[in-house]
């Protein structure tokens, strides 16, 4: 016994001594680890001083263009120095809005398939086409909807032409489906089955549990999902693109009418523009990242509030 | 014994998880207005047979029911649709599981469910029923709030309520202290006894003392068999079976 003891001193005396090589070692793995996480708070900081300092060149100094004139105006013509963004601001909005109407319920209902419904078989086919349509690149969708979409509205539309706000938000409410879908579904699965329980024992059927029980527990993480399909929607540049119809002035009044929302404008000009047009360019992205920091703060408003429950 | 009226008659019960039998040829009758306890090991079938009481146990994937339960002389399985003998015969669980919602929405989830709208009418069942799981005067003034905000022990008789205001005629208890303190738990007692001069109630319960406190029938169950069913007075004094007694007297399980 007292040998034991005495054993066992000794080992944890040899423990004790300090270990150099390992302390070293710690503080460079340390390190690395720290200059990973720099990268991306680094990035977003410089990203945001370059847009912000190229976006709000254009109105100050002497020679400045009105800021109000440029929120305001509904005509963007650079060879007549006329820079408005206001149509397009109406036409991300109106796109955003349109995209999440229409794809939220859908996106909300396949999620609800998928985790209370549907038999294993099923969610074996369902599950991974929701996966592959989230990998398609943007530009896909673009031409997708330039190939098919684009045509059909052509068909129907009182306008001579198809590109259209309508073939945006077709396109979009596709686009922003497997956000939806995915994290609504994690949200849903993670709602105790206890729930479930709790109402099929009140004499509520399946679709009464569905929608009165799980769905409103799930309320947090569906919202989430709702606010990052909106990013989605909002940032989208590629694919809506080649389907707006991008014209260089007036609101739109109908589904039928071309738009122009804040991404293509930048995408379309950057690549030739220069001197004022490009710091124009770069204050059209300020107005995008105004957005995005709006829809983002409301996710982490979301989020915490989902936490403190 | 022959002025009593059986609520369930249950008549050779077989119940098979995939190739496992978990019950093994119950026959049963429970008495209306009466607490019907059942006890046992863990793994001895006795809260798969609450289940089957209500139907619970058709959500569980690979189940079959061999046998009768006829609730009132009419066949569960057969001749009643599951919403409404689930209406009938409520459960109350382990766990207690109040929605997160407000307490008030809780209790009046059931009536919502069952198509009542009229705000008077929630207003009133959700009293009544909260009155009746004696937790009123600790929540009237905070109907509002989250049900999820206030101890395990509420929750529990919120849940109570939240079952009483569809109105059952029978209600099943899965262990439903196992989660809560000594003080909670006597609570819920005293409410079950209450409860007993409307209601029919089953209990399982992991509690032996609790069977002996509040039950009028216990039912001893062991690897899916009921080995003795009877007077709780009589289980606990004057076990019939050995096993029984080997149980009762804590030699095991």
């Amino acid at each position: 016994m007292t040998n034991n003891i005495k054993e066992e001193n000794n080992n944890s005396s040899i423990m004790m001594k300090p270990n150099k090589t390992r302390d070293i070692i710690e503080k460079i793995v340390e390190t690395i680890f720290f200059l990973c996480a720099m990268v991306s708070v680094v990035s977003v900081i410089a990203i945001i001083v370059f847009v912000f300092y190229k976006g709000v060149a254009p109105f100050v100094g002497n020679n400045a263009y009105s800021f109000f004139d440029f929120i305001s105006g509904v005509k963007w013509d650079p060879n007549h120095n006329e820079y408005g963004v206001f149509y397009m601001i109406v036409a991300s909005i109106l796109a955003t809005i349109g995209a999440i109407i229409i794809g939220v319920p859908i996106g909300l209902l396949t999620a609800v398939f998928i985790a209370e419904i549907a038999p294993k078989s099923l969610v074996n086919i369902v599950k991974p086409g929701v996966e592959l349509l989230a990998g398609i690149p943007s530009v896909i969708y673009g031409a997708f909807g330039l190939g098919v979409i684009v045509p059909l509205i052509n068909k129907i539309s009182p306008e001579p032409q198809g590109q259209s706000l309508l073939a945006v938000i077709c396109v979009l409410t596709i686009m922003i489906l497997p956000t939806i879908i995915s994290l609504s579904e994690a949200t849903l699965k993670a709602v105790p089955n206890s729930y479930r329980e709790a109402s099929l024992g009140l004499g509520a059927s399946k679709t009464q549990t569905i929608f009165r029980a799980v769905i409103p527990a799930a309320k947090s993480g569906i919202l989430s999902a709702t606010v990052l399909g909106i990013g989605r929607a909002i940032g989208e540049t590629m694919a809506v693109m080649m389907i707006a119809g991008n014209p260089i002035g007036g609101i739109p009044m109908s589904i039928w009418d071309k738009v122009r929302p804040l991404t293509t404008n930048i995408a379309m000009e950057m690549s030739y523009a220069s001197g004022r047009h490009q710091e124009m360019l770069f204050a059209t992205g300020v107005i995008l990242f105004a957005f995005i920091m709006i829809v983002n703060i409301t996710l982490i408003k979301i989020t915490s509030k989902a936490g403190e429950k | 014994m022959s002025n009593e009226v059986s609520k369930f008659s249950v008549q050779e019960l077989d119940l098979y998880y995939s190739n496992f039998q978990a019950l093994k040829k119950i026959n049963m009758e429970i008495q209306e207005k009466e607490i019907t306890a059942f006890i046992g090991p863990s793994g001895c079938g006795k809260s798969t047979f609450l289940k089957t009481i209500n139907r619970m146990n058709d959500l569980v994937e690979g189940v079959k029911v061999d046998g009768k339960i006829y609730l009132d002389g009419v066949d569960i399985y057969k001749d009643i649709d599951v919403i409404k003998l689930r209406s009938r015969v409520g459960m109350v669980f382990q766990q207690p599981n109040p929605f997160p919602m407000s307490i008030y929405d809780n209790v009046a989830y059931g009536p919502r469910i069952h198509g009542i709208k009229k705000k008077s009418v929630l207003d009133e069942i959700v009293e009544k029923s909260l009155r009746q799981a004696a937790i009123w005067d600790e929540v009237k003034d905070k109907l509002k709030k989250s049900a999820r905000a206030v101890s395990g022990g509420q929750q529990q008789r919120i849940c109570i309520a939240r079952t009483l205001a569809v109105e059952p005629e029978v209600i099943l208890m899965d262990e439903p202290t196992s989660a809560l303190d000594p003080i909670s738990t006597l609570k819920i007692e005293d409410l079950a006894v209450e409860l007993k001069e409307q209601y029919t109630i089953i209990i399982v319960t992991h509690n032996m003392q609790q069977a002996s406190r509040i039950s009028d029938k216990t039912a001893f169950f062991l690897t899916g068999e009921v080995i003795e069913y009877g007077k709780t007075e009589q289980i606990f004094n004057t076990p019939k079976n050995k096993k029984t007694e080997d149980y009762i007297t804590g030699r095991f399980g």
